[in-house]
């Protein structure tokens, strides 16, 4: 009878432990979601005093002046995106020949050192890849590629003008350039992971037909991994857009806007990390924060974007098997 | 084979040459720029590493010094933020793995995290800048901690939930088929199981925040001096860095070098570590 008594108090005992231990971890798990709201809360709420004072003039004006207070989104929204955007015109085809080359050419042997490289370069911190930009890259940037890309594409038609400036290393060129080497083991690794779920049977199949290796490629793996590989190229956006110490030690912190790549400029990011510690006063604080908020609401869409797709091509996947 | 056949024959051969060269090339250019980023960091960096760098205090323009405290508040608060961070993302990515078969919450929050992981970490440092230091009136060590323990929470998040889903359903049912209460199958069957793939999340998220600058410019902000006290500004090797490199001193240039030295190869060894863990733990 007492054997029973017990064994009804440990049953009880560890019903309650079940409830308390699911809860707990529910609790943390509402903590990341929370996380986010509380992110976009805050920010939206240090950021009115800058909306109340300029209203949505903010973002298309390019105006930026501690002294009389006067603040603009433009510039840092210009340099944003152009950056971001040199940096994918590099990495995306750079990532998709090292994807292609791990999955369909590399010797067995040589596919592990190979990953564990892209990792490296993906483990570098971004500061690193700053400080070597600054004293090394901008200046080699400077004496040999840019008088080279003044002389033969600055007189391209239409797209001229992005390609005409002093040759300084510092500008938003060089930021895009190092920008596109930082992100291209995201978005390589992502396309190598996509290429690897194609089944054999239909690579198997084109290469019986007499295809060549590129035709499976292109006509074949492509195809299949479309969406898986938009998705790494959104994610590699994502992380090119918000990245901030690479880019403000070689942008050249300067608000004025420049039709020319080879001038310095301003991301959202380094604008930030140059300003927001020297920021006086209410209203020049709150700018900087809404620049801020801008850009967690663009990486945010854009992440969003990417993993969607992702999670569609992985349903696809598992229709498949 | 006809003449025409042929010559199509050839030119399906000349684009594969030239592409599957092109991508040879591009793996180059990716290694290339490897080899270039650490050839720099040895050349520029070990030739200034002494034992002063680690015994001496970080010096004014001008004069030589070291790294110590720099060293000791990165240590101070990537240690914080692990101890902060590690178990609720091991709580949280339970959840997902063992509860959220059912409900909204789950897959709400593994969106979220999969973002919250690529999100731009100075936005991370802004939101604890209003919500820490704003209020409190002072830049201190608690808040550059508390920002990089949100920068480890989604990692461990993602690698307990990747790590769990590999263990086998049948170890759980049989252990409850012993009559093994939930919690118990989660804490002394899945855990174990999932040990090495778990150790290796904690791994990754402390190289990540190690190298970490953006998120400590606005929470510890920095400090010349030695301090213990993370209520205070505390200096930290990532800010050193910026701030030496990004000054027009030739000593401080030295030793930034010297701290980008240790900051990489402290990364990248535990990179290395972490994934020959994960390598023993996924053979055995």
């Amino acid at each position: 009878m007492g054997k029973h008594m017990s064994e009804t108090t440990l049953h009880k005992k560890n019903a309650i432990l079940d409830t308390l231990f699911h809860n707990t971890t529910r609790l943390f798990a509402f903590l990341v979601f929370a996380l986010l709201l509380g992110i976009m809360g805050t920010l939206t709420i240090a950021s009115l005093p800058a909306l109340k004072t300029f209203g949505f003039g903010f973002f298309t004006s390019d105006a930026w002046n501690p002294v009389t207070v006067e603040f603009g989104a433009l510039v840092p929204i210009f340099g944003t995106i152009a950056t971001a955007s040199i940096a994918m015109l590099i990495a995306v085809p750079v990532s998709f020949g090292i994807a292609l080359f791990i999955t369909e050419l590399s010797p067995n042997w040589l596919k592990r050192p190979l990953g564990v490289a892209i990792e490296l370069l993906a483990g570098i911190p971004s500061i690193i890849y700053g400080m070597w930009g600054l004293f090394v890259f901008a200046p080699w940037f400077a004496d040999h590629l840019e008088p080279w890309v003044n002389d033969h594409m600055g007189e391209l038609p239409m797209v001229g003008h992005f390609f005409q400036g002093p040759p300084m290393g510092i500008g938003m060129l060089t930021a895009g350039f190092i920008l596109a080497i930082m992100v291209i083991p995201f978005i390589a690794s992502v396309m190598r992971d996509v290429f690897e779920i194609v089944p054999p049977m239909l690579k198997e199949s084109a290469y019986g037909l007499g295809s060549t290796t590129w035709e499976v490629v292109w006509n074949v793996v492509l195809p299949f991994t479309k969406v898986g590989v938009v998705g790494g190229i959104m994610l590699g956006l994502g992380r090119a857009l918000g990245e901030t110490m690479a880019v403000t030690f070689v942008i050249g912190n300067a608000h004025e806007l420049s039709m020319s790549l080879l001038m310095p400029g301003n991301t959202i990011s380094s604008a930030l990390a140059n300003e927001f510690t020297e920021a006086v006063g209410d209203v020049y604080t709150s700018s900087l924060i809404t620049l801020g908020m801008l850009l967690f609401v663009i990486t945010f869409i854009v992440l969003a974007l990417a993993k969607l797709l992702l999670i569609q091509l992985a349903a696809k996947e598992g229709k498949q098997s | 084979m006809t003449g025409l056949d042929q010559k199509r024959y050839f030119r399906r051969r000349a684009v594969n040459a030239i592409n599957l060269t092109i991508s040879m090339i591009a793996v180059t250019f990716a290694l290339f720029f490897l080899a270039w980023i650490l050839f720099t960091l040895f050349n520029n960096g070990l030739s200034h590493l002494t034992l002063s760098t680690f015994t001496k205090m970080t010096p004014p323009p001008g004069s030589s010094g070291g790294l110590l405290n720099a060293i000791a508040g990165s240590l101070m608060m990537v240690s914080m933020a692990t101890l902060i961070g590690t178990p609720v993302g091991i709580l949280a990515g339970t959840y997902l793995a063992e509860f959220g078969r059912a409900g909204w919450l789950a897959p709400t929050t593994r969106f979220i995290n999969d973002i919250l992981l690529s999100a731009p970490s100075i936005v991370i440092g802004l939101f604890v800048y209003e919500l820490v230091v704003h209020r409190m009136g002072h830049f201190s060590g608690w808040a550059g901690a508390l920002a990089l323990a949100l920068i480890v929470l989604p990692v461990v998040v993602r690698t307990t939930e990747n790590m769990l889903q590999l263990v086998p359903n049948s170890l759980r049912e049989a252990a409850a088929a012993l009559g093994a209460p939930q919690w118990k199958v989660v804490v002394m069957v899945s855990y174990r199981a999932a040990r090495a793939g778990m150790l290796t999340g904690i791994l990754l998220a402390v190289a990540r925040i190690s190298g970490e600058t953006a998120p400590l410019l606005f929470t510890a902000l920095n400090n010349q001096f030695w301090t213990n006290d993370l209520n205070g500004p505390v200096s930290s090797l990532a800010v050193i860095i910026f701030q030496f490199a990004m000054s027009p001193y030739e000593d401080w240039h030295y030793l930034a070098w010297s701290g980008a030295l240790l900051i990489t190869m402290f990364v990248l060894g535990l990179n290395i570590l972490a994934r020959s863990i994960f390598r023993k733990g996924s053979d055995s």
